[in-house]
């Protein structure tokens, strides 16, 4: 689907994209992660045909984006980290604007109820909310049936139930057998949507694998969390194979452990102990994990 | 050219949205004809060789639509879409520029006409204004001088570096051109100065290729005006062409 050779590109003296590889496999949720700056919209716009390498090779579609853009637009869908409409273009003309520039279309109306738009028919682009605004955008990603379609930050903006029901459409997208390549500066998003994440920071690929290879290659530990009652002490648990350590400060306990069994274990030996907890978490390594043990930095929102 | 139909018609639909653009296209020009009408009337004057007053003014107002599409709804509308990232929504879809750009000067030159139209409907309701060219030689010269004043519009959006310093352009550029170019008055009422200034505004050259047509002369009569409104258009476009900028 998508091949990227050592590619780069360089703003004046600021070098965006410091010669990077990978491929995007037919019919995934390829995501790009990485900070404000780490080169990603850079990366997709090289890919979609919109910006020119420096050097380097993209193959799109077993084409060339830049030097075919013609050809490439009408087999991909692209919806841009920041664009706009006309404010008093409506909804429903902005789906058959759109539609008429391409051969091969989606069923206009089909679009504007899965993306929940259909009551909004009628409205102005200018009086959408940010959320309708970004599905708008999608429904004109896919209006022409895309190959692959690309999302630059699809979610910045938007609250985290309208965030999670984006990712339930971009789920969607994929059944119907669509590619999609999508940029995100969140780490949960890419860890729950993607089937493999690029993690990228100043331009170079830090890791590049499936969310769970990546944070079993941390070799972590998982963590519970919880805080005793007054005048309880907490049994040793040292003595079980998956703990690794405890900690205590005051009432609250930390404990660290490996293996699937590992919470069960601690509870069970807690329950035998008649210790009434309060409080109890488990905490597990995620991609954030990931981010900060690969460069040394949390990442900067 | 796919997509041009739907992408000409959307933008007539979205101007008659825009009361301003509205209002300047289509409704300033006839209001013009009943205020200064009102002030000046019609009866024939030595000064204007036997015409009225409103009779001179209609392919004046003509080019003063001319005038405040190309300068200031031209580059006031592309370079705010180009900032609110309008242009680059549309450059990320299979539509090819260059089709962007006719539908555009297409839809321009019909709210021109549209606005041309409302002008002398009001002008022969009022009074009965006069009219001895051939249509079809008119129609050609304010085609012809509307692209030359677009192609300078066009040519505003592509170096102005933002939405708001192309729109000062435009009325930097405009404002002095509705009072001194014969376009708003006619040029017989300028003192010799005057027009000497005139002769180095473009809108001048379409008001007299628009006057000489509309009473009756040849467009060979009108070749220097032809030769610069042309020089105007093939400069401005080539520059346009050189700076534009989706984003």
């Amino acid at each position: 689907m998508i091949q990227v050779q050592n590619l780069t590109k360089s703003y004046g003296s600021v070098v965006a994209v410091g010669g990077i590889s990978f491929e995007v496999h037919e019919g995934e949720i390829f995501g790009m992660v990485g900070p404000n700056g780490a080169g990603k919209t850079t990366t997709i716009e090289c890919i979609e045909g919109l910006r020119r390498p420096d050097g380097g090779s993209v193959r799109l579609l077993e084409t060339d984006p830049w030097q075919k853009r013609q050809a490439i637009a009408s087999r991909i869908g692209i919806q841009l980290q920041e664009s706009a409409l006309p404010p008093r273009l409506r909804v429903a003309e902005a789906l058959d604007l759109f539609g008429s520039f391409y051969e091969h279309r989606a069923d206009a109306e089909e679009l504007l109820d899965t993306l929940g738009l259909t009551e909004k028919r009628s409205s102005a682009f200018g009086k959408l909310s940010g959320g309708q605004k970004q599905r708008l955008f999608i429904a004109l990603a896919l209006v022409n049936q895309p190959e692959v379609v690309f999302f630059d930050e699809l979610t910045t903006g938007l609250d985290p139930q309208a965030r999670r029901s984006m990712w339930d459409l971009v789920r969607q997208i994929r059944e119907r057998g669509c590619t999609v390549f999508l940029t995100t500066h969140f780490m949960e998003e890419a860890e729950r949507l993607c089937d493999r994440v690029l993690i990228i920071d100043r331009g170079q690929i830090v890791a590049l694998d499936t969310p769970e290879a990546l944070v079993r290659s941390l070799g972590a530990e998982k963590r519970l969390v919880f805080t005793l009652p007054e005048h309880q002490t907490c049994p040793p648990l040292l003595h079980l194979p998956q703990v690794q350590r405890v900690e205590q400060s005051g009432e609250r306990m930390v404990v660290y452990g490996h293996g699937e069994r590992f919470a069960g274990t601690v509870l069970d030996a807690l329950e035998d102990a008649g210790v009434h907890f309060l409080d109890l978490r488990t905490e597990q390594p995620n991609l954030e994990d990931v981010f900060i043990a690969l460069t040394g930095r949390e990442m900067r929102e | 050219m796919r997509g041009f139909r739907q992408l000409t018609l959307t933008n007539l639909r979205l101007y008659l949205r825009d009361p301003i653009t509205t209002f300047f296209t289509l409704a300033f020009p006839p209001l013009l004809i009943v205020l200064f009408g009102a002030i000046y009337g019609n009866d024939p004057l030595p000064l204007f060789g036997g015409y009225g007053s409103m009779d001179v003014s209609i392919p004046g107002y003509t080019a003063l639509i001319l005038g405040s599409v190309g300068f200031l709804t031209i580059p006031i509308t592309i370079s705010a879409y180009r900032e609110s990232g309008v242009l680059r929504r549309f450059q990320a879809t299979a539509l090819r520029p260059l089709t962007y750009i006719l539908a555009d000067v297409v839809t321009n030159l019909a709210m021109t006409f549209l606005g041309m139209v409302g002008l002398v409907a009001v002008g022969w309701l009022l009074y009965r204004v006069r009219f001895e060219g051939q249509v079809i030689g008119v129609v050609t010269a304010v085609a012809f001088g509307g692209l030359a004043m677009f192609a300078v519009g066009y040519l505003i959006a592509s170096l102005a570096p933002s939405a708001r310093a192309a729109q000062v352009i435009g009325l930097v550029v405009f404002y002095p051109m509705v009072f001194i170019s014969g376009a708003g008055m006619p040029l017989e009422l300028m003192p010799e100065t005057i027009r000497k200034v005139a002769d180095f505004l473009p809108l001048t050259y379409v008001v007299k290729l628009l006057r000489g047509l509309w009473f009756g002369d040849a467009w060979r009569d009108h070749l220097l005006e032809t030769a610069v409104l042309g020089g105007i258009l093939v400069v401005c476009t080539a520059v346009a062409a050189r700076f534009f900028r989706w984003e």
